[in-house]
């Protein structure tokens, strides 16, 4: 079994997984505006769209930020990871409170699509994430596409191929 | 004492009202910031305790843990939700 390594001392290098992964939200929540927009204003009319299309930015930059904020602290240290991400969530929450806060008294804001917008894209953004999250060593963060050659994963490090570069250092 | 008599005389049931509702929301949303809180916490120092263990599947961990707090994430914002509707619909 391996020594646990200095976590303040540790960093990360290279892209974050993190940020792939939430990129790929923000992707599939672009492709998903329309729909829940259309939704929006079936039941609550035009501004039922628009507080619906907050909603979904709302998240979108919440997934974005909390990546972001991750894989910044990651590169600096893991240990500093860790507070980023206990103290982002305290912070990401407020923003979220403020932005809805500040609009809640305007014309156009429905608070019940809002609302409902807010959790129901959450969750439903990450479920559908989770299929195309990858489970490897070779690809962290999202499963390779189809016609991506196999040869860049057999030619990526294994647990196998970095525990004998170890034993030999 | 007699200042507080007075207070509690000119406050109406309807401000009672109000002031149980805004206190009930308020509530609603820190108690439900708590436990994800804690969640998040544990969730942490769980993923730095495996990238210190097995760097080189710190990437992988990395993923997982993104993954982990958007879902525990979830919960504060249910709360939040929850104490916009108490609050003002």
């Amino acid at each position: 079994m391996n020594a646990p390594a200095n976590p303040l001392a540790m960093r990360m290098e290279g892209p974050s997984p993190a940020v792939e992964v939430a990129k790929d939200l923000a992707r599939r929540g672009a492709l998903i505006a329309p729909v829940a927009a259309m939704v929006g204003a079936i039941f609550w009319g035009t501004d039922g769209a628009v507080s619906v299309a907050y909603a979904l930015a709302i998240v979108v930059v919440n997934f974005l930020l909390a990546a972001w904020s991750l894989g910044f602290a990651a590169r600096i240290s893991i240990a500093l990871m860790a507070g980023v991400a206990l103290f982002g969530f305290l912070i990401r929450l407020g923003l979220i409170t403020l932005a809805v806060l500040l609009v809640r008294d305007a014309a156009w804001v429905e608070l019940i699509p809002l609302g409902l917008t807010l959790i129901i894209t959450h969750l439903g953004l990450l479920f559908w994430e989770m299929r195309f999250v990858s489970a490897s060593l070779a690809f962290p963060g999202l499963k390779p596409k189809p016609g991506l050659d196999a040869a860049q994963a057999s030619n990526s490090p294994t647990i196998s191929d970095l525990s004998e570069t170890k034993e030999h250092q | 004492m007699s200042v507080l008599a007075q207070i509690a005389q000119d406050i109406e049931a309807a401000d009672l009202q109000n002031i149980e509702a805004a206190g009930g929301a308020g509530m609603a949303y820190g108690l439900a910031a708590i436990g994800p809180g804690i969640g998040i916490g544990y969730l942490v120092g769980q993923a730095v305790q495996a990238m210190a263990r097995q760097p080189e599947s710190a990437g992988q961990v990395q993923t997982t843990m993104f993954l982990g707090i958007a879902f525990t994430e979830a919960l504060a914002l249910i709360g939040f939700v929850v104490f916009i509707l108490l609050k003002f619909v």
